[in-house]
């Protein structure tokens, strides 16, 4: 099929970028979206042009490296589905398809497709882990945990840190990823005993880091390729609000 | 945001007992609604409340614009293609847009109702309380003040069938059990709420 | 001429020896700790863990990885699960049991010492990974669920749905950010190794390219760590990531590290079968699912109906048949080879007749779908992701794909490499998995190399280094390093021949798949090696890398990647060419049973090849380490 290409170049975070027109003829419906560009990317460098730079590594919907709008959307027309996972099968012959950055002021562009998406692991590290050292664990089964609670821990703890959520939000708030990984610690007993601080130290990070504020639209658990739970986020609001309480 | 969101929705409540008065026949509601807006501006403990109320407005809007100017500025540049509406209803995204309209309206509210009664000067009715009943139907009697009304109140309808929910999450409400019945209660809330204020006017305006 | 190469394992009984190296070990004080400083490359599991429990220990580290972040190395994709020695089953597990199962597995061509190592370490690593709060799968009771995995009878694999891999990640990337929130840890995201600097013939350094401004820079430390996984990405179509490549040990081994065993690579038995040229990976089914999916072919090889259709007497359940005890949980080499074997004597199904059924229809109808959604809910949902196809309505296609990389860095009981001070863990050394890897031992190998392993080795390396003084990055050597690595970068680009590095892999991948994958022959390989130096040369006359050096440029990192991909495709086919045997994954047409299975010659062929940059791709050392068996006697693996 033919496929018309609206693609965002933009050279670096300090300039200004602008779509790009080009067209692919014997697109496959086989295909997925980023052997697709993979396609242009070769046509642009045969022509001596330089190819669009996209982040992607596992191709597989795991890593979390991928992520664009395709047509206005994070990570395109399919639910619970990451770019790489996306197939040119959901597109016509003769389509548009509008390609752009994940867009946020937390997320600045590095080039072309590619954001720097840091901000996320900094929350990580402002209290995203237990804090055990490697050498103090007690024997495994010593820490029961109920079946209902590890499947509601792995529910939350399944995100992939795409940044969808962040692009999605019209806040561009992180509430969904921050939420996430406080709200897989609060269905667990390892690290209970510094929950408030982890919580208080997340969202504090999260608000220093130029991400917005959560409203509650809820579009970040529609475009969430792990379909990762709002109720995360009202989870982390509790968790919060009683550590602020308790203070 | 939160907290005097849902102060906010409790006085809409009061505010609508209240003002459902005028939907009495007339002279008993001429009496009756005038009394009722005496004992409100004389009770001292009302009187806290309303300093309450009118710091949770200011608070509220204060929120308000501070956290959309913090959108504004984390959202960076704007997408060329955006289709992001197709994952959220558009009054949880025009919150801002909802509230501002109520705000306006606010302030003409304000200044047609609340600012004549205290500081205005008033007839009386025959009770010796002052007529504010008398105010409302002349006001309601105008169709553009009808419309502007029914605006106002859609707009704040809109506004609280996100507000009401999204309140208790941010308080953090995360029980998938209890907020499905909390979403439910706000839809009826502020339905309720809706045809409630619009009851007023139409029927004044209709029936006199 | 050749090494001399010492294994350095500890004296003792088998199951004394780790603990008397631990007696044993050199010690670095706490004070000191913190003066040394220590290059991890690599944040999957193993350069995750080993950097986070080295900076818990005091040290300096410096993580590096060409990510955007750290959580997302390939460790992230395992799926189906990690081997402990819990008995949590009590179904006859122990450590020695694990041991040699894993020595099995690997068709006794691995070293003993470090394979008991492994499974002697494993438990403690789900003691870690539990408090880390990596939700693994419970029972109602609360406590942790195992469940049996590829080619062993007990059941000893923890896992947490089908994302083991990321869990575990997470609990090591996560261990990693609080270091790197103390400042204990360095995190140098989007950057690649691109050489090893050596001083005196110790590792002091690596020189890195920042890939999001093309300036290349300088680091040194006391010790260098890499982790940095498999190559298995070398045959283009592959289960591994787009980034995975050998460039960080390939252009180690060619600052004088041996490189054991390369061409051991793991064919996985299930994965999805490519379906067009432009196809850039395959991507893994959980090889989970062979616990209720039964795999077969149409015995004709005509057929054309659809495989609902296809009457049960018409169907051939090859693993079934073939292997009676194990049947379709029979070792991934074995699953795969059988597949091939299929394939071509033509009963492939597809529309490129390169896959095989894999058919849940029968445990649809034992347990209910609720019970396989279950289980493989994710994965079926992927899979019609993929493929656009429902396999509860119809079987999965299924076929071989490359995945995991034997081979590596050769290095010692402590896992350094002859580079003095240059370490290897994780998939990025050679040691413990002989010539196949059992599964859900990567994920192991990985953690236990990085928490429980290095630790301690590393520290009894550094205990000498302490007087030294901290490594100067305007050192002659970094000089050095540096100008080849700039002057290698602008001959890419100013080559502006017309293929692209991706072609060009393209090409590379279908010639080792072909002649040095399944299945080698020594006409094959003749070839092959014949076919990678054409290619090789027209790389270096034909390549095009648009763009700038000084500047973001994927297509330049491919071609670095590509380029020691050229050199490491050869070793690759001598490796295989020189080893006249078949075992585990090393399957030589020449050697074979009358009934096709691996032929060992324990005899001539009991070694690890630790193989010597000459200075030409061409013209590999042979080094050998000889493989002494103690406490097993290898036999012949016996599926059936």
């Amino acid at each position: 099929m033919k496929i018309y290409l609206k693609i965002w170049r933009q050279k670096n975070k300090d300039t200004k970028g602008q779509l790009e027109d080009h067209t692919l003829d014997n697109v496959s419906a086989e295909m997925s979206f980023l052997e697709m560009l993979d396609m242009l990317n070769l046509k642009l460098a045969k022509s001596g042009e330089r190819p669009v730079e996209f982040d992607h590594d596992c191709r597989e919907g795991i890593c979390g490296q991928c992520g664009v709008m395709i047509n206005g959307i994070a990570h395109g027309p399919l639910k619970n589905t990451t770019t790489c996972q996306l197939h040119m099968r959901s597109f016509k012959d003769g389509d548009t398809i509008y390609i752009e950055p994940f867009k946020a002021k937390a997320f600045p562009v590095i080039r072309d497709l590619k954001v720097d998406r840091t901000g996320f692991d900094d929350i990580i590290a402002a209290g995203g882990y237990v804090s055990v050292n490697t050498g103090q664990a007690p024997e495994a089964n010593s820490i029961p945990v109920t079946h209902n609670e590890a499947e509601a821990a792995f529910d939350s703890a399944a995100c992939i840190g795409c940044g969808a959520c962040v692009a999605t939000c019209k806040n561009a708030s992180a509430a969904l990823f921050t939420s996430a990984k406080i709200s897989q610690f609060t269905h667990l007993p390892q690290g209970k005993k510094e929950s408030a601080k982890r919580t208080v130290d997340m969202v504090n990070r999260m608000e220093e880091l130029d991400f917005g504020h959560c409203t509650n639209t809820e579009a970040c658990q529609i475009e969430c390729p792990q379909d990762i739970s709002v109720l995360n986020i009202a989870k982390m609001n509790f968790e919060y609000n009683k550590a602020k309480l308790k203070k | 945001m939160a907290l005097t969101g849902l102060f906010l929705c409790f006085f809409l409540i009061i505010h609508l007992l209240g003002n459902l008065q005028l939907l009495l026949p007339k002279e008993e509601a001429q009496l009756q609604y005038n009394l009722y807006s005496h004992f409100l501006s004389g009770n001292i403990l009302i009187k806290i409340v309303s300093y309450v109320l009118y710091a949770s407005i200011l608070l509220h809007t204060i929120d308000a614009i501070y956290l959309s100017t913090k959108a504004k500025k984390a959202s960076g540049e704007t997408y060329v293609k955006d289709k992001r509406n197709r994952a959220s209803k558009w009054y949880s995204r025009q919150m801002m847009l909802l509230g501002t309209i109520v705000f306006a309206f606010l302030v003409i509210h304000f200044k047609d109702f609340w600012y004549p009664y205290k500081f205005g000067s008033i007839e009386t009715d025959i009770n010796g309380n002052k007529d504010l009943y008398s105010l409302v139907v002349v006001s309601f009697q105008e169709l553009w003040y009808v419309i502007l009304y029914a605006v106002a109140i859609l707009a704040l309808g809109f506004h609280l069938l996100h507000g009401f929910f999204s309140a208790f999450r941010s308080v953090g409400l995360y029980h998938p059990y209890y907020t499905k019945i909390v979403k439910t209660i706000g839809i009826g809330f502020a339905v309720l709420m809706t045809f409630g204020y619009l009851i007023i006017p139409f029927y004044i305006f209709l029936k006199l | 001429m050749t090494k001399e190469i010492h294994a350095n394992i500890p004296e003792g009984d088998l199951k004394d020896k780790w603990s008397n190296y631990k007696a044993k070990a050199k010690l670095v004080n706490p004070n000191n700790r913190k003066k040394l400083e220590v290059i991890v490359v690599g944040t999957g599991l193993a350069g995750a863990s080993a950097a986070a429990s080295l900076a818990e220990m005091g040290y300096k580290v410096k993580s590096f990885c060409f990510q955007d972040s750290p959580r997302r190395a390939h460790s992230v994709a395992a799926q189906g699960g990690v081997n402990a020695m819990k008995n949590y089953k009590n179904d006859g597990d122990s450590v020695f049991r694990m041991f040699y199962d894993t020595l099995k597995g690997g068709d006794f061509r691995s070293r003993e010492a470090n394979t008991y190592r492994l499974a002697e370490c494993s438990a403690s690593l789900i003691d870690q990974a539990v408090a880390q709060g990596v939700p693994f799968g419970r029972e109602y009771s609360g406590y942790l669920r195992n469940r049996s995995f590829g080619g062993v009878q007990v059941s000893r694999t923890f896992y947490a749905r089908g994302q083991t891999g990321q869990q575990l990640l997470l609990g090591s990337y996560q261990a990693l950010m609080r270091q790197k929130e103390t400042g204990q840890v360095k995190l140098y995201a989007r950057h690649e190794m691109l050489d090893l600097v050596t001083i005196d013939g110790k590792a002091k350094g690596i020189i890195a390219r920042n890939l999001d401004t093309g300036e290349i820079e300088r680091h040194g430390a006391h010790a260098v760590i890499l982790a940095t996984g498999g190559f298995g990405k070398i045959y283009y179509l592959s289960t591994l990531a787009m980034g995975c490549n050998a460039s960080a040990i390939w252009r180690a081994h060619k600052k004088g590290a041996l490189m054991a065993n390369p061409s051991w690579t793991q064919i996985h038995p299930t994965s999805l079968p490519q379906s067009g040229e432009y196809q850039s990976k395959l991507t893994l089914m959980s090889e989970s699912l062979r616990n209720d999916g039964r795999i077969w072919v149409p015995q004709d090889k005509n057929e054309t109906r659809k495989p609902k259709d296809i009457p049960e007497e018409e169907r051939d359940y090859y693993l079934e048949r073939k292997y009676p005890a194990f049947g379709n949980l029979a070792p991934r080499d074995i699953a795969s080879r059988s597949a091939k074997e299929q394939i071509d004597a033509g009963k492939g199904i597809g529309a490129l007749k390169n896959a095989v059924y894999l058919d849940f229809s029968h445990a649809i109808k034992e347990y209910g779908q609720d019970v396989i959604e279950e289980r493989y809910g994710n994965l079926f949902t992927m899979y019609e992701k993929i493929t656009g196809i429902n396999a509860y309505k119809e079987p999965m296609k299924i076929s071989p794909s490359a995945h995991f990389s034997m081979g590596g860095l050769w290095v010692d009981y402590d896992l350094m490499t002859t580079t003095p001070g240059l370490f290897a863990i994780g998939e990025a050394n050679f040691s413990d998995h002989g010539a196949n890897r059992l599964g859900a031992n990567s994920l192991l190998q990985a953690c236990v190399d990085g928490y429980y392993i290095a630790p301690y080795t590393l520290q009894n390396y550094l205990a000498d280094e302490i007087q030294v003084a901290k490594t100067d990055v305007n050192h002659p050597a970094f000089d050095e390093a540096e100008k080849q690595v700039k002057s290698q970068l602008e001959k890419f680009v100013n080559l502006k021949g017309n293929k692209t590095a991706e072609e060009f892999h393209r090409e590379l991948g279908k010639i080792l798949y072909d002649k040095c994958g399944l299945s080698r022959s020594e006409d094959g390989l003749k070839k092959a090696i014949t076919d990678i130096q054409n290619l090789r040369e027209e790389f270096h006359e034909n390549l095009l890398v648009p763009g700038d050096v000084e500047d973001i440029n994927s297509e330049l990192e491919k071609a670095g990647r590509v380029s020691d991909y050229f050199e490491l495709a050869e070793l690759m086919c001598i490796d295989a060419l020189r080893r006249e045997e078949s075992c585990g994954a090393h399957f030589r047409e020449e050697f074979q049973t009358e009934e096709g299975e691996a032929m060992r010659n324990d005899a001539e062929y009991s070694y690890s090849a630790a193989w010597e940059w000459s200075g030409q791709a061409s013209e590999p050392i042979l080094n050998k380490e000889p493989l002494k068996f103690e406490y097993v006697k290898p036999t012949q693996r016996n599926y059936k």
